[in-house]
């Protein structure tokens, strides 16, 4: 069968499931108790499974029906859930992922995944050390034979089921069974349903009516009914549906349901005590957000349409510009009123569409929390990592790069951050280190913050290292401020962990980082204090795609000069130039700056002499600063960054370039290339 | 197309100095009018700059540049073809294009080994139809980027 069409849809949707699992496992560890939890986990399981066997990946489907089992012990209290389940199923994620991975990028999705089905086929037949415990456990909630109350029943349902039986209805909970070799099982649902609600209202079914009819259970499902009929004549009827093989019916009685409420409350409400390795405050907070979000609808669009759609709108804001040129000399009131309402209504099509581009930055914090407790786990450190501002927005381009930077900042404020345990009692902590990822906005920029409250940097270690490995001098250190100190540790060729381990490598990570986001227009500052943590503090630009600049004018070429880089503008005389080693330099307060005439650089064809006073743009790279000579500012604009194309690459000093609103091209000026 | 038999081939057919010469239709994407470019600094001499073309920054290269034939004043008749290759887009401008031919693949013969120096580099194969000799140029040669960069260290300006 032709597949390749769902192939996309398959990939995008098991990846979510498999995010789905990766959250709720995580939440599971630290509500050991909550069904619910395990309910989720099952459903994204059980979809991935049918997902992938109706695709063919059979190494995929195998290790989610094994999963699947596992926690259908776990949801029918067969099983407990501890530390060395969880880590099974963990494990067991991570071969799921790394299929899908396979798959995503042209493989075949094979794996071999003996291990982990063997390890979870091991744990669904009870064979763990709590085995004995949780068998005693079981049997007490065993104990009342025909009371297992099998759904649980929410405010809603609870109250039918009361009212019902006030008004003298029977209440039962059927558990139906298909036989093994049924074909149409979504058909035999159907009768079912057809037989049951000519006799009376189906309250509840578990899984629901949706997934039932999309065959999306095994061969046992459970249905609670309102009916009058008794107890034997709805199980007859069931089972004169042909292939259901077994129909149990259970009065309930509102005693069960009594004993089953505050079994629940308790449930949700009481954080349990149990081993928690890595924790997300977030995902507290983020409970009622999440149901909300689960009703928003949402498509899906490739990245590239909106790109299309951004190009054809810049093209309308061009033509807009004319538009309003032509109102104004033609000075007709009615052209005039449409065309300011067309502009009205561009402006705001403009912030949906790039609007439509940002992404909240959780898609990139999501994959942390897994991350950590794996690597405190490896490290043997406890750490409780807290995530702050996951629903920031930032554009999809940001997005996409900046997840390898932060996962090298949150290794290595675990690996060299955080202490051990002992450490940390020793020195008066608490034995649990806290890891802090925070996300903001402000102004233009987004800002992300990974603060520890480990040992911080200590000076004279890095000093020293610095010197050792010769990436300063004695007399430049003598003169380090404590940050520009802590700057070091981005330079390549650093490693001050004494030991090299596997978890943040050996000083390569961290002026890669740098690097990172510096191509992304942003920068990255380190604050420390010994003793009490470090906080790296990253900052980005909202977009890539739209960037503030400042026009300038140079003969008869524009030139956009980008805000982000710009200190300020001045306007100098040519008496106030000066000159050291055949470079024309000013006295800018209090500091030399080079001078540097961009009328030179760019080669343009020069008519004009220069006059007495020149306009100079103070721009910076870093510390150093440079002065551009250009010959006057047209002013700020927020323009849209456009790319060279293929063709024209590593134009010397340009970075891209613009569309203005008279149509023509602008280059846009890369500062960074000018300053050495 | 009359008896489109053996009309495997469709060319685009535009002029240089009073040469015909062609590029296969499926090279192209379109015809432009000559707007106003915006020079790139620090290029090679036969980029000519970047124009907006429907909201993309699309480079333009002097076709007459590229073969070092002498430059011409743009008229009316100076057109941009906007061709494709893989995954670049590059205006090439000419004196003119007016016209879409087919021809068959096998009318095109190999280019003669003396056409005057350096065009010679940049031509796939020759084809004539009734007295128009036609010369088919290869665009992988005309945009090949190594050239780009040898050209710019010696042309710096």
């Amino acid at each position: 069968m032709e597949m390749n069409q769902y192939l996309e849809v398959f990939i995008e949707e098991s990846k979510e499931h498999l995010q789905a699992c990766n959250e709720q496992l995580l939440e599971l560890e630290k509500k050991p108790e909550d069904i619910k939890i395990v309910n989720e986990i099952f459903r994204s399981a059980h979809t991935l499974k049918g997902m992938s066997a109706t695709m063919g990946y059979e190494d995929l489907a195998n290790l989610t029906h094994q999963m699947e089992n596992v926690l259908d012990a776990i949801r029918n209290q067969k099983i407990k859930v501890n530390a060395e389940i969880l880590d099974v199923v963990f494990l067991a994620v991570d071969d799921l992922e790394a299929m899908v991975h396979s798959i995503a990028e042209g493989g075949d999705g094979k794996r071999d995944v003996s291990e982990a089905v063997a390890k979870l086929k091991l744990i669904e037949m009870g064979q763990n050390p709590a085995q004995a415990e949780a068998k005693a456990e079981t049997a007490v909630a065993m104990a009342e034979p025909s009371a297992a109350v099998k759904s649980t029943y929410d405010e809603f349902e609870w109250t039918v089921i009361q009212q019902s039986r006030e008004q003298g209805f029977e209440i039962y909970e059927i558990s139906v069974a298909l036989r093994e070799d049924c074909l149409l099982k979504a058909a035999r649902v159907y009768m079912i349903f057809e037989v049951l609600e000519k006799m009376g209202e189906v309250i509840k079914a578990t899984p629901s009516v949706d997934q039932l009819e999309e065959e999306q259970f095994d061969q046992e499902f459970s249905i609670t009914i309102v009916t009058q009929e008794s107890r034997e004549d709805v199980q007859q009827k069931l089972l004169k549906v042909s292939e259901v093989e077994k129909a149990d019916v259970v009065p309930l009685s509102l005693d069960d349901l009594r004993q089953q409420e505050p079994e629940k409350e308790e449930e949700v409400r009481t954080p349990s005590a149990g081993s928690i390795v890595a924790e997300t405050l977030s995902n507290e907070g983020k409970k009622a957000p999440a149901a909300k979000q689960a009703s928003n609808k949402t498509i899906r669009v490739n990245i590239e349409r909106l790109d299309i759609l951004m190009n054809l709108f810049e093209e309308l804001v061009i033509d807009r510009g004319r538009l309003e040129q032509i109102s104004r000399e033609v000075n007709n009131q009615e052209l005039h009123e449409t065309v300011e309402h067309m502009s009205r209504i561009s402006g705001d099509l403009q912030n949906i569409i790039l609007n439509m581009r940002m992404v909240p930055i959780e898609t990139v914090f999501n994959r942390f929390p897994r991350m950590v407790r794996q690597l405190a786990r490896d490290l043997n450190k406890k750490i409780n990592l807290e995530i702050v501002g996951a629903e920031t927005e930032l554009d999809r381009t940001v997005i996409d790069e900046i997840g390898d930077p932060l996962v090298h900042l949150i290794r290595n404020a675990l690996d060299h951050g955080v202490e051990t345990p002992e450490i940390r009692k020793a020195n008066g902590k608490s034995e649990e280190g806290s890891v802090i990822l925070k996300a903001y906005h402000s102004g233009n920029h987004v800002f992300i913050e990974i603060e520890d409250d480990g040992a911080g940097i200590n000076k004279e270690k890095v000093i020293s290292k610095a010197l050792k490995n010769g990436i300063i001098t004695e007399q430049a250190a003598a003169a380090l401020s404590d940050k520009q100190a802590y700057e070091l540790i981005f330079a390549s060729g650093f490693s001050t962990a004494e030991k090299i381990s596997d978890v943040s490598g050996r000083g390569v990570g961290l002026d890669v980082v740098k690097n990172t986001i510096e191509s992304l227009g942003g920068s990255v500052s380190i604050d420390s204090k010994v003793g009490q943590g470090s906080i790296f503090s990253i900052q980005l630009p909202l977009t890539l795609s739209i960037i503030s600049v400042m026009l300038v004018e140079i003969e008869e070429e524009k030139f956009a000069i980008p805000l982000s880089s710009i200190i300020e503008t001045a306007i100098i005389k040519k008496g106030d130039i000066l000159s050291a080693h055949n470079q024309k330099v000013i006295d800018f307060r209090g500091k030399v700056v080079p001078l540097l005439s961009l009328k030179e650089i760019f080669n343009v064809p020069s008519e004009h002499q220069e006059g007495e006073f020149l306009s100079v743009v103070i721009v910076r790279k870093g510390e150093k600063m440079a002065g551009l000579i250009v010959d006057s500012f047209i002013g700020q604009q927020e323009v849209v960054l456009k790319s060279l194309g293929n063709y024209l690459t590593n134009v010397f000093a340009i970075s891209g370039a613009t569309i203005l609103g008279n149509g023509q091209v602008a280059l846009i000026v890369d500062c960074n290339a000018l300053i050495k | 197309m009359t008896e489109a038999a053996a009309a495997d081939l469709k060319l685009i057919v535009f002029q240089l100095k009073n040469k015909e010469y062609a590029i296969p239709v499926n090279q192209v994407r379109s015809i432009e009018k000559v707007q106003h470019i915006t020079r790139v600094p620090r290029t090679a001499g036969f980029v000519k700059g970047v124009i907006n073309l429907r909201g993309v920054v699309t480079p333009i290269i002097s076709l007459r540049s590229r073969f070092n034939l002498e430059e011409a004043e743009y008229t009316d008749q100076t057109r941009v073809i906007i061709s494709v290759l893989e995954d670049m887009e590059v205006g090439l401008i000419v004196d003119s294009a007016n016209d879409v031919i087919d021809v068959s693949a096998e009318s095109i013969e190999p280019p003669p080994e003396v056409v005057g120096a350096e065009e010679a580099d940049f031509i796939k194969g020759v084809t004539k139809i009734e007295k128009r000799l036609m010369i088919l140029i290869d665009l992988e040669k005309v945009l090949n980027p190594d050239e780009l960069a040898i050209q710019s260290g010696t042309e710096g300006m």
